[in-house]
């Protein structure tokens, strides 16, 4: 008995360790951080400022809410764009070709995000290999600049994102048995009823936890928004990216990032509960 | 008599594969019609073909005699009853069984009182509310049938839907479903591998194998007069002795088999040489009265007791012969026998058939 | 048993640390400031393994910051983000100037280093290399382009780039009229000058193709010509010179912003004896002579110029004239608020629509 338990301490260990060192120990130091400022001389001294400033200051909000309506944004578009994809790759594609269409998603994420991005500066930019074709093939006159735009900039999060989206609908639509689509059909409904009745109320734990994965990813973004985005397109990280490096304000730095962990939780809170969900449901 | 359904040379390849070979058929409005045949013989291609998710490669399919090709399965009137049964999780019981009437723009009303009306009928009042997975195997089974039947087709197709359930609870759907089928007067075709379902409850059986109909006949017809050596082996049990034809005179058959000579009914017109001759374990009689006249008789070695109740089996061997099953009625009349017995046995010759 | 293995253990520890102490050089510098073939050459005389790790100033900065000093030997700020980075964090230690080979350096830009990295009568750093920021035309598409308020030249609508950074801030501060390092000591007055800054960069902001974020991303912008004029740094102006004639560095009219990069020792640095040698060989005229021809800056090294190729004298000569070298504007130390008050801009032209 005694050594049972032994067993399990041994065990449980490295996790409570992993835990509490990696996890919990810097997150209490940080949130200790943004409670403090300093003044000009370098003095510090307990205070909300840092909190206080992000509300006052409109800079830093509408870049946060910047930064979460494009999130929203890309999650929609990525879902979107992954669910016909996950749908034909389990339902429609031979089996045998199915794992390689699977594979062929995962590509692009066998190099680093920063050599993919490049690919698409190389892709989209004005002396870039699309306005080469472009101008070869007459349809344009003139080249024409594709990157440093809103637009490019949410396609590449999408494409970054796409595959967090399409793993856990592979899952789930791959659980989907294939005569409920049929009986549906068979008792006379439409292919838009049983995709709404059928197949998304089949789907939504995948759907969710995949959009979930997605806006986090998008709103921890920082290379995309940056290298593609262009001159207007401040983005939330980058702002906590400011304070640390370019102002030495770590306390300001920490609350910005208390913060993003605070306005994401809530839009995701906020999120389950307009779709009648729970995380618990999600998770598993 | 309407014709409910009727299928016309009705033909399915898949690349070279001919799954279904030139069926037809006719089902008269209120029958129970069943299709049985081993896995594989194309039943379920041709269940699939009526309810519209397949195409006929050739051949015709009229449901109350409109021709149905080319319509899609929403909007046939035919429904399918799944082998798996396919309930929506995500929805209870009144929502999967309104579901159709929905799609029919029903009246909420007349919905739910359709609902409450066909849950009556299948022994489920007041379920409405239940969840899916809070149901037993046997209450899903009915749901399933109550989803169909609730939008009154023209036919309800029936894919092997007793095939999950153990067996003491398919005996008593088997029973249930015969039932159900004769209140509401709905025409079903049903597929099964079972030849017992599709004794019990069927008003016509048609056997298949390969692709193609084999037999289609009245349950006792099936079981007593076999057409093809297939449907003798495929329909109840039997024994099947090779032999040498040596005359025909009408219908009767001279054999001879491993020594001995047997009078046999001859199960087709045209008789090769070479012969099979079937016959049921239930057919034999044990220790024959020597007066009884028109019966081959044979002289066996029991070599074991089947013990199986009511289906309880000798096993007998035949010298220099095959082994040979044979019903043991538990009647305490045999009660004696065991194992290394010699044993009379014998058989009218009507209850033997010959096929090539 | 137990104590001997505990023994074994901590020997083979402490053998390794220490023979790790000993051959390991951790170097944080910028991108080309270590060449391979240096490297290479270094370890072969020396037997210390060099290891590189790029970064730049505010960088340098956070990780020492967040290290207290430690996780690297030696590092390679810029002079004038030392000391008032030092005041508050005390992230380095103070040199031994007796260590160094200072007769290889240039007495001048020594003094000037001692002097701008001095806190509390010590001193925190020695030259390494010098450049300039300024201007990098496409002589063919924008001729006349001569100062940083070029940047904000309709003219060349579409075809400007520059780094959100500080040094922008300051070039135009000086093209405008103002002198932003008088400034320093007046936090109030420098913010509010670069309010006007920031509202003119802003009004501008549609001629900008895109802020460039790293060296070679604007070396690419200006290379396939979607960019003709860009603020950038005078060696990278050079290498594309040789690629391509029409394309040089231009010393702005209103000054070129001089900086000067150095060796500092972070303050926990473990193999400050390799740190040093490391400082020695690169100042060599020989080693010095050969950066400066693969990378184009000039260092602080004494006598290089017989080991200089011709072209690389020639860079100088070509974008500088006398009057231009006297007008460059060279970085006094930064106090830490003024960056604050930069960041704080910057974020908002960058925000602005």
């Amino acid at each position: 008995m005694a050594g049972k338990k032994l067993g399990f301490y041994v065990f449980f260990i490295p996790v409570f360790l992993w835990l509490f060192l990696l996890i919990v120990v810097p997150h209490i130091e940080l949130f200790l951080m943004s409670l403090r400022t300093e003044d000009w001389v370098g003095n510090t001294s307990w205070s909300l400022a840092n909190y206080k400033n992000f509300f006052s200051e409109p800079i830093y909000w509408l870049t946060f809410v910047r930064t979460a309506i494009y999130s929203i944004l890309v999650t929609c578009i990525t879902a979107i764009i992954a669910f016909p994809v996950a749908f034909f790759i389990t339902k429609v594609a031979n089996p045998r070709f199915s794992g390689f269409l699977a594979v062929l998603l995962l590509m692009p994420f066998w190099v680093s995000e920063l050599v993919r991005v490049y690919g698409w500066m190389i892709l989209l930019r004005e002396s870039g290999v699309i306005n080469h074709f472009l101008l070869q093939l007459g349809l344009i006159s003139k080249s024409v600049e594709m990157l440093y735009n809103d637009i490019s900039m949410v396609m590449v999060l999408v494409y970054t994102s796409m595959l967090f989206m399409v793993v856990p609908l592979l899952s789930v639509l791959e659980s989907l048995d294939d005569s409920l689509i049929e009986a549906a059909y068979d008792l006379g409904a439409s292919s838009w009823t049983i995709l709404t009745k059928i197949i998304l109320p089949h789907s939504k734990p995948g759907l969710t936890s995949g959009a979930i994965v997605v806006f986090m990813l998008t709103l921890g973004n920082y290379l995309t928004p940056n290298l593609i985005g262009g001159k207007s397109s401040l983005w939330f990280t980058e702002q906590i990216y400011t304070q640390f490096i370019a102002s030495f304000n770590w306390n300001q730095g920490a609350a910005f990032g208390f913060l993003l962990l605070a306005l994401s939780s809530l839009i995701i809170w906020i999120g389950l509960k307009l779709t009648r969900q729970n995380l618990t449901k999600v998770v598993q | 008599m309407v014709v409910d359904l009727k299928v016309e040379k009705v033909s399915k390849v898949f690349g070279t594969f001919k799954a279904v070979d030139e069926v037809s058929f006719e089902v008269v409005s209120g029958n129970f019609f069943s299709i049985l045949g081993p896995s594989g013989c194309g039943k379920t291609t041709l269940l699939r073909m009526i309810a519209g998710f397949l195409e006929p490669t050739e051949g015709q399919i009229y449901i109350r005699q409109k021709l149905v090709n080319g319509i899609p399965p929403n909007q046939r009137p035919v429904n399918l009853v799944f082998q798996n049964l396919a309930l929506f999780p995500m929805m209870n019981v009144f929502e999967n069984i309104a579901f159709g009437l929905k799609r029919r723009k029903v009246e909420k009303k007349v919905i739910e009182a359709k609902v409450k009306d066909i849950l009556a009928r299948v022994g489920l009042s007041g379920f409405e509310k239940k969840k899916i997975n809070e149901l037993s195997g046997g209450q899903k089974q009915r749901v399933a049938i109550a989803r169909a039947l609730v939008l009154e087709p023209s036919v309800l197709l029936l894919d092997e839907p007793l095939g999950a359930l153990d067996l003491k609870l398919r005996e008593q759907m088997k029973v249930e479903l015969k039932k159900l089928q004769a209140e509401v007067g709905t025409t079903f075709v049903y597929i099964t591998h079972d030849q017992s379902e599709a004794l019990v409850m069927s008003d016509f059986v048609a056997v298949m194998n390969k692709g193609r109909f084999e037999q289609i006949d009245t349950p006792q017809n099936l079981y007593r007069s076999p057409k093809t050596a297939f449907v003798a082996k495929f329909v109840g049990d039997n024994n099947a002795l090779e032999g040498e034809m040596l005359k025909k005179e009408g219908e009767m058959v001279l054999v001879s088999a491993y020594g001995h000579e047997f009078w046999v009914r001859a199960g087709s017109y045209r008789l090769g040489k070479k012969i099979s001759v079937f016959i049921r374990p239930e057919s034999f009689l044990l220790e024959p009265e020597e007066n009884l006249s028109k019966v081959n008789r044979l002289k066996v070695k029991i070599k074991d007791i089947l013990f199986d109740g009511a289906n309880s089996k000798l096993l007998c061997l035949l010298p220099a012969g095959p082994e040979i099953m044979v019903a043991l009625p538990q009647n305490k009349k045999f009660a004696h026998l065991k194992p290394g017995d010699d044993l009379n046995i014998g058989w009218f010759y009507e209850d033997s058939l010959a096929f090539s | 048993m137990k104590k001997v293995l505990v023994g074994v253990i901590s020997i083979l520890f402490l053998s390794v640390s220490l023979g790790w102490a000993q051959s390991t050089l951790k170097l944080l510098t910028w991108k080309g400031y270590a060449p391979k073939e240096l490297v290479e050459k270094f370890e072969k005389q020396t037997g210390i393994k060099v290891e590189v790790t790029y970064s730049n100033n505010e960088e340098m900065i956070a990780k020492l910051r967040a290290t207290r000093g430690g996780g690297f030997d030696l590092i390679q700020p810029s002079q004038d983000r030392i000391a008032s980075v030092q005041a508050k964090y005390h992230i380095y230690q103070p040199l031994d100037y007796s260590k160094i080979k200072t007769e290889n350096i240039i007495p001048s830009m020594l003094e000037a280093v001692k002097k701008n990295t001095l806190v509390q009568g010590k001193s925190y750093a020695v030259p390494f290399c010098w450049g300039t920021s300024g201007l990098i035309v496409n002589k063919k598409f924008a001729p006349e382009a001569s100062d940083y308020t070029d940047l904000l030249n309709p003219k060349y609508k579409g075809r400007i780039s520059y780094r959100l950074k500080r040094p922008t801030l300051i070039g135009l501060a000086f093209a405008l009229g103002y002198n932003p390092f008088e400034l320093y000591s007046n936090p109030q007055e420098y913010a509010k000058m670069m309010e006007k800054i920031g509202e003119k960069l802003i009004a501008s902001k549609s001629l900008v193709k895109n802020y460039w974020t790293n060296g070679d991303a604007l070396l690419e912008l200006l290379r396939s010509k979607e960019v003709f004029v860009a603020m950038g740094w005078d060696g990278g102006g050079w290498k594309l010179h040789k690629e391509n004639p029409d394309i040089d560095f231009v010393a702005p009219k209103s000054g070129a912003l001089g900086w000067i990069d150095t060796f500092a020792l972070p303050a926990k640095a473990k193999n400050v004896d390799a740190a040093y040698k490391w400082i020695n060989f690169m100042l060599e005229p020989e080693n010095a002579a050969y950066f400066t021809n693969k990378e184009g800056y000039f260092t602080a090294s004494k006598g290089v110029e017989k080991f200089l190729l011709p072209e690389i004298k020639d860079n100088l000569t070509r974008s500088f004239s006398s009057a231009d070298i006297d007008n460059i504007k060279w970085y006094p130390p930064v106090p830490a608020q003024i960056e604050a008050i930069e960041a704080k801009i910057l974020d908002k032209v960058k925000a602005a629509r």
